[in-house]
């Protein structure tokens, strides 16, 4: 046995392409399943949300703008990236939940939920679009387009694949994302987003918070940069806490997935395109046929 | 002497009047005092009735009557049960209940068209060859939807939602209903409606069509009302799904009032849309479309053109063109097939018109109007364009909803997108250029809904519509519409 002591991770905030501690200073423990200290994660405040918007807003153009087959090979990429950490992903997670097997099985679900994801950038329009056959002299075409920034509230169960399940189809359309991670279980987000950070994902595209969820939601839901809002992190929270979420929501018209009454198994969850059409809106053009 | 030797540079311009048959309306059979509800004509719970009036004669039309909360209870209940079997009737019956829906309005086109210039004000020219037509096109387009569910990209056997609560505004009384009614019953869904407070009619005798039809009773269910009978029909815990047209402000309260619910939400609101003119466009054509987009059913559509963005060296040269054209425009009796512009809907709206457009002059904006006769009863607006906009004035910022333009400048296309795309709403826009490639790029970048190119406030059912940004989320139309009335089987927790 090595007398080598190991060096411990600072788990921060990514926030535009950096990795920053909370604005705040505030930070908290993170603990596994069996209550031992794992790390400090960092609690982001109102201020660093509202960054992360901004963030996210800057970012957002560019990502659309790239080509669907470019963005379909940056996802791919996030997947490979993946692959090779998955060992420390195994081991966070594993010890977040006592459970080494079922965390294998996250960790290789999660990589393959991202090639399936980066599969449908340069598909999903086809599938959603049209053609439309109307009455009169006009070339009508329908296509979707991303909504912009998108809010999400990550899974609070499945630190991985519930996250990736989230965040992946709001990306595969353009949007760009700030996700609060699960809570309790924050470290395997983090580790994710340097994943992001190395798999040609542009900074800002996706920023993630970790801290308290009641604290966060409700300035996500409120900021009026913020134009489509995943509440699937809210499973189980009572009526009245969706309610006050979505009348936050409502000020600026966002578009709200609602929480599911419980978490489901995220490795069981059927693929569809539902996730990447709600945070897209269809567009149609119409132009003149003539000579 | 040559029979061409008329001076064609000043056309006199001179109309005979051509009244449409006022009495095609058949007034005297509106159900007065009364809803449609489970398939029969009933009183309100209460009594209570208000009138609707000619918004072009202020005469007193009808007495209908207000639904209270008893009644949208019993609406709500007859639509529920007549769910099960509507929802459980092969897609291919459903459907041909629509399609009667859709002959037998074709059939009665013309009464309805005269029903709807009376009760609303807009020119029967409009009725006659958009709203009713297109309102036909719609139930027929969906009725044939009815047992292709399947093949609408929605997974393996959609189900419907359960009972629909929708309300629909006064600016297209019937073509909205339809836009509402058609899908929801196509994918088997029950509904109740609610037609706007100053619009009733053509909704109530659309009932009759129900039963011409034979459409089990309480699949479609008519109750009127003011707002504080659409507000009890969307907040209904009996309703599964909500559908609202109008404005932003309401349909911000009814996204509120579901809130938490789970309930389904699709929002159609307001919008402030640019029709953007660049130097090589087809100036004919666009001043044309620049018409079409602000004036068509007196500036009464979320989708309107109300903001010009001209660029800068043809600016004079588009609102000189404007003006003239303007000048033709005839406003006056809405019966009249020569009239142009009827009457602004309510005397509401014509106050809402006034203000708006008496604060574009006290911010600076440099008004013209047509300065055309207005009759001397009924609420009327001249056709107005205002030049000297600047961004941030009310006149470039808020839904007038009116007859009335604003004309600003651009001289890149990056800053007329920027232009464009600088209010909270996103409905419509337009772009008239040569260039093709030009075209293609704005559409990409203006953030709306719908964007039409060399042509502006095209409709059509097989085309989806709606807006982004505050002017609200789902489509109506197409295969896209059918979507805010269906479940794919495993939507319950989100399916990744």
């Amino acid at each position: 046995m090595s007398d080598r002591l190991s060096v411990m991770k600072t788990y921060k905030l990514a926030i535009g392409g950096q990795f920053p501690r909370s604005e705040s200073g505030r930070s908290y423990e993170v603990v596994a399943h069996d209550g031992r200290f794992l790390a400090n994660a960092a609690r982001a405040s109102r201020k660093d949300v509202r960054d992360a918007v901004v963030a996210a807003r800057a970012a957002q153009a560019k990502w659309a703008g790239a080509t669907a087959f470019n963005r379909g090979q940056v996802l791919y990429r996030v997947a490979e990236v993946l692959e090779g950490r998955a060992q420390q992903l195994v081991d966070e997670l594993a010890a977040l939940t006592g459970d080494a097997d079922a965390a294998a099985v996250e960790v290789a679900a999660t990589v393959d939920r991202w090639v399936w994801y980066a599969g449908w950038t340069d598909k999903f329009a086809q599938v959603a679009g049209s053609v439309n056959p109307v009455a009169g002299p006009f070339f009508n075409l329908s296509a979707p387009e991303p909504l912009g920034v998108v809010g999400i509230v990550a899974p609070q169960g499945s630190a991985l694949l519930g996250l990736t399940s989230v965040v992946a189809p709001a990306l595969v359309g353009g949007n760009a994302v700030v996700v609060v991670a699960s809570e309790t279980r924050p470290l395997p987000a983090v580790t994710l987003a340097e994943v992001l950070a190395t798999s040609d994902v542009p900074g800002g595209v996706v920023n993630v918070l970790t801290g308290g969820r009641d604290e966060l939601a409700p300035v996500l839901a409120g900021h009026l940069d913020v134009d489509g809002l995943d509440l699937a992190g809210m499973a189980g929270a009572t009526v009245d806490e969706l309610a006050a979420l979505e009348v936050l929501a409502a000020e600026d018209v966002t578009r709200v997935l609602p929480a599911p009454a419980a978490e489901p198994d995220w490795t069981r969850v059927p693929h569809g395109v539902e996730r990447i059409m709600a945070w897209c809106d269809v567009k149609t053009v119409w132009h003149p046929k003539g000579t | 002497m040559s029979r061409y030797a008329v001076d064609l540079g000043a056309p006199t311009w001179e109309y005979a009047p051509a009244p449409e048959a006022r009495d095609l309306a058949r007034l005297d059979t509106v159900p007065q005092g009364r809803l449609f509800i489970g398939g029969a004509w009933v009183e309100a719970a209460d009594g209570a009735t208000m009138p609707t009036h000619s918004p072009a004669t202020e005469e007193h039309l009808a007495d209908v009557a207000v639904a209270g909360a008893a009644d949208v209870d019993r609406a709500v209940a007859a639509a529920r049960a007549a769910f099960p079997a509507w929802s459980a009737l092969p897609g291919r019956e459903r459907g041909k209940y629509l399609f009667r829906l859709a002959r037998l309005l074709q059939e009665r086109a013309r009464e309805f068209a005269v029903l709807e210039t009376i009760d609303n004000g807009k020119p029967i020219r409009e009725t006659r060859d958009f709203d009713v037509p297109t309102a036909a096109a719609h139930l027929f387009h969906h009725a044939g939807w009815a047992d292709k569910l399947d093949w609408a990209g929605l997974g393996p056997a959609p189900r419907p939602l359960g009972v629909a609560g929708q309300v629909i505004p006064w600016n297209f009384p019937l073509l909205m209903l339809a836009w509402k009614v058609a899908p929801a019953l196509a994918t088997g869904n029950t509904v109740v409606l609610k037609p706007a407070e100053t619009t009733p009619l053509t909704a109530l005798r659309f009932a009759d069509l129900c039963a011409q039809a034979d459409l089990p009773p309480g699949v479609l269910n008519i109750i009127t009302g003011a707002g504080a009978t659409g507000a009890a029909l969307v907040r209904h815990p009996g309703v599964d799904k909500v559908a609202f047209t109008g404005s932003t402000a309401v349909g911000k309260d009814i996204q509120r009032a579901l809130a938490g619910t789970g309930r389904r939400l699709t929002l159609e609101l307001g919008g402030k849309a640019a029709n953007i003119v660049f130097a090589d466009a087809p100036l004919e054509q666009a001043v044309e479309g620049i018409v079409d987009g602000i004036f068509f059913n007196q500036g009464h559509v979320c989708c309107a053109g109300s903001r010009l963005l001209v660029e800068e060296p043809v600016h004079d040269l588009v609102v000189e063109r404007l003006r003239r054209r303007m000048a033709t425009l005839r406003l006056g009796d809405p019966l009249d097939k020569n009239t142009d512009v009827g009457a602004v809907n309510s005397a509401a709206q014509l106050a809402r018109i006034t203000e708006l457009a008496a604060a574009g002059e006290a911010e600076g904006a440099e008004r013209w109007d047509t300065g055309c006769a207005l009759p001397e009863r009924g609420h009327w607006f001249r056709p107005t364009v205002f030049t000297g906009v600047s961004q941030s004035s009310r006149i470039a910022q808020e839904e007038i909803f009116g007859p009335v333009l604003s004309v600003l400048t651009f001289r890149t296309p990056e800053e007329a997108v920027a232009k464009a795309n600088n209010t909270p709403y996103g409905l419509s826009a337009g772009i008239w250029t040569e260039k093709g490639s030009r075209i293609l790029w704005m559409a990409d970048r203006l953030r709306a809904g719908v964007v039409w190119a060399n042509t502006f406030n095209r409709f059509d059912p097989a085309s989806p519509f709606g807006g982004v940004k505050e002017s609200g989320f789902g489509r109506e139309g197409g295969r896209q519409g059918l979507a805010a009335y269906l479940s794919s089987a495993p939507s319950a927790g989100g399916a990744a």
